[in-house]
């Protein structure tokens, strides 16, 4: 019996040590494989699925896989760890506008991609486009651009017709040149149609109007170009949220936020009749829309002039084991040819410009939308956007403001203390 | 590890060997009788040092600095993260929610398996299938819960309020959302804690109710005088994991909150955000890596607090046996 005990814990002991031995080894160099896989991590839509097979055809050896977040709240965590423990993330990331600042401030985790022939690439931009993805002293590319979000107006064309309101897109884009004139058609249209809103939620329209007001102003919002928080002294910030505060306390929107599920399941419903629309929107509708909006939708220009919202930009970053071939697969994914074919599976619209001037996208028309055309609409608006500067913490500050209107909407925020209430939780998401 | 890795112990010696080998063979006994025992728990202490030690004083670390994920700040902040804590209001909102949802769905829920666990300790058909039947909600997929909860607690399509008549939007009031989130809690615990109370149950000797039958005494007395009492020390068991459970909840809640863009959030005035969810949010939405890990070390302390409060509850109510 002693005996036996003694074995088991001789037996026991060893087995820790040999699983502690194992336990360092593993994880060997892979660097002079031939045959490898490059993984890409991205979020929502960006339509690149068709488009991996090119590259692996030029490549042999090399298969490209895709990782997809659906959400964008969802990736960013991820990311966070992936950059932070540096290891896990892809050989590519997609970095949206609103977390590429962030990703700046760390750029010696991503490769410069200028080291791997970008720099041919510049022409190809638009300028600001390029830009964004530069360090300030224009020595590292940090990121390819993909897609921007020109900014239009997507309605529903049935619901229109019942509040006796045009239905013809050029006829609809007259009847809102002001944020004002869309407040006042809004407001017909529910005095007709009572069951259904206006617009799906403060959200959207925040986000819009804050990149058009401080595109047309001083070109920053939430933070100045030396990043101290200016949301409460910023004009352009107050006008854009008294706009979306007006819709608020008049009842005008669904309270919703885009990509929820409740936001997804009122797509198949009658609850909101406009939705502010950058290019990868129409996207979105048509797939949570689905069968029931065929037809339904059709695109309008915005009120409050021209204006932008969205767009990403492609890195590497430096934990990639195959940094060549991960840059030229970026370099690939962000040239003309490919923005062509993800605008065309997913409506994402081209940062590069000869893929802008391609027909397959400047005449392009949208069936799902009535045929809109498409590629003319968004085509004629990128032209005139102007960047806007955002901060390291433009996501936080921009959460918080929003969650301060919808609490308007729910009835637990007073009207006349929103703006007091916005500035302080900006400071508190800025900190 | 390798200080466990002793040497391969030899075959002990026979008897009547030379004197040297009886001192050896003394010794080995010696050490077996001493140090066996601990050989035998060292594995559960190794995981534990490697998997819970290691991380609380890590997160000690981290909560003493300014520490950012995606920046890559980091930098010696001392006690600031804990003395912003205290002013926080965020912070003590996202307690009040947290203790309001736990007293919400615990109180009903360890009655609820109480009635539940006695009624499955009698004589029934296929019993079985009923004491399974208690656990299906802990492995139904959450994906499937959110969305079947989603429906229920809907403002204008939900069953909830059609089954009250009533038109309540769950989500945007702080008493509602409590609510409903409690409900989503004891639909998924209240069968898991039965089961702990049906065995213990099962192990209370059949005469002592015999002999409360033939002296008269009703069902419910033989349960509140018998079986309540003999259940007390499983009883603490289950309010410790409970607590525990309880003031780490995170699944639920963010389930619920799924309509608000940023799932953390709970809510838009933050209405049912727990203390883990704020944690989350700060740690790695906010690029707060360093407050989040003080929020973690807080919430660490007041789950001490809680399960020593409850341990005396329980005690002082008639001792733990």
């Amino acid at each position: 019996m002693r005996a036996n005990r003694l074995r088991a814990v001789t037996v026991l002991a060893a087995a820790g040590v040999l699983a502690a031995a194992c336990g360092g080894g593993g994880g060997g160099d892979s660097k002079s494989d031939k045959n490898f896989t490059l993984t890409v991590d991205v979020f929502g839509e960006f339509g690149y699925e068709t488009l991996y097979k090119g590259f692996e055809q030029t490549h042999p050896g090399v298969t490209v896989k895709q990782r997809k977040v659906s959400s964008l709240d969802d990736y960013k965590p991820r990311l966070q760890q992936w950059i932070a423990t540096g290891s896990g993330a892809g050989d590519v990331v997609a970095l949206e506008e609103g977390i590429l600042p962030l990703y700046m401030q760390q750029r010696a985790k991503f490769v410069n991609l200028f080291d791997f022939g970008a720099r041919s690439m510049q022409g190809d931009f638009l300028p600001w486009k390029w830009q964004l993805g530069l360090s300030p002293d224009g020595s590292q590319l940090v990121g390819l651009g993909t897609d921007v979000g020109p900014l239009a107006m997507c309605y529903r064309k049935d619901l229109f017709k019942k509040a006796g309101l045009p239905t013809d897109r050029d006829e609809v884009g007259k009847l809102w040149p002001t944020w004002d004139q869309f407040f006042a058609t809004g407001q017909r249209f529910q005095g007709k149609l009572s069951g259904t809103k206006w617009l799906d939620g403060p959200t959207a329209v925040l986000r819009a109007t804050v990149l058009q007001d401080a595109g047309s102003g001083p070109g920053y919002s939430f933070f100045d170009k030396s990043n101290n928080l200016v949301f409460d002294s910023n004009p352009a910030v107050k006008q854009a949220f008294d706009t979306t505060l007006k819709f608020e306390q008049n009842k005008m929107t669904a309270d919703m936020s885009i990509f929820t599920p409740p936001w997804q399941t009122a797509l198949k419903r009658d609850t909101f009749a406009t939705v502010p629309c950058p290019s990868w929107m129409l996207g979105g509708i048509k797939q949570f829309s689905g069968d029931f909006g065929k037809g339904k939708w059709d695109v309008a220009t915005t009120p409050g002039g021209s204006g932008y919202w969205g767009g990403s930009w492609l890195s590497v970053p430096k934990q990639s084991r195959h940094q060549k071939e991960a840059a030229a697969l970026a370099e690939y994914l962000t040239g003309a040819q490919s923005q062509v074919g993800a605008f065309k599976d997913k409506d994402t619209f081209p940062s590069n410009v000869k893929a802008e001037q391609d027909p397959a996208v400047s005449g392009a028309t949208n069936d799902y939308f009535s045929g809109a055309p498409t590629g003319k609409i968004f085509g004629q608006l990128v032209s005139s956007v102007r960047p806007v500067f955002l901060g390291p913490k433009n996501e936080d500050v921009r959460q918080a403001v929003e969650n301060v209107l919808i609490a308007v909407g729910q009835g637990k925020v007073k009207p006349e203390d929103a703006w007091p209430k916005a500035v302080e939780a900006a400071k508190k998401a800025a900190r | 590890m390798t200080s466990v890795g002793t040497r391969p112990v030899r075959p002990a010696p026979r008897a009547g060997g030379t004197p040297r080998a009886g001192r050896g063979r003394a010794l080995l006994a010696r050490l077996d009788v001493k140090a066996s025992p601990y050989a035998f728990v060292a594995p559960f202490f190794v995981v534990f040092l490697v998997f819970g030690g290691y991380p609380l004083v890590y997160t000690l670390w981290v909560s003493l600095h300014d520490w950012g994920l995606a920046s890559g700040t980091r930098k010696w902040a001392g006690f600031g993260n804990y003395g912003y804590l205290f002013g926080d209001e965020q912070f003590w909102h996202a307690l009040e929610n947290t203790v309001g949802i736990f007293l919400l769905s615990t109180v009903p829920q360890m009655l609820l398996a109480l009635l539940l666990a006695n009624t499955l300790n009698r004589r029934m058909r296929a019993a079985t299938v009923f004491r399974i039947g208690v656990v299906a909600p802990l492995i139904t997929s959450m994906a499937a819960v959110a969305i079947v909860f989603g429906q229920l607690f809907d403002t204008d399509y939900g069953f909830v309020n059609w089954l009250l008549q009533s038109h309540i939007d769950w989500h945007t009031g702080r008493a509602w959302s409590w609510t409903a989130i409690a409900v989503m809690v004891d639909w998924r615990w209240t069968g898991y804690n039965a089961l702990i109370f049906l065995a213990s149950m099962q192990a209370i000797p059949k005469d002592l109710y015999e002999a409360a039958a033939i002296d008269g005494a009703s069902r419910i007395r033989q349960f509140w005088q018998i079986t309540v009492p003999l259940l007390r020390p499983t009883i603490l068991f289950t309010l410790i994991i409970s607590t525990i459970g309880g003031l780490q909840m995170f699944t639920e809640p963010v389930l619920f909150g799924s309509g608000t863009s940023n799932k953390m959030d709970g809510g838009a005035t933050h209405q049912f955000q727990t203390l883990t969810m704020y944690m989350y949010d700060n740690a790695f939405g906010h690029d707060r890596y360093g407050y989040g890990a003080a929020i973690a070390w807080a919430l660490f302390l007041l789950i001490i607090v809680f399960s020593l409060l409850n341990f005396l509850f329980v005690r002082r109510a008639g001792g733990t046996r």
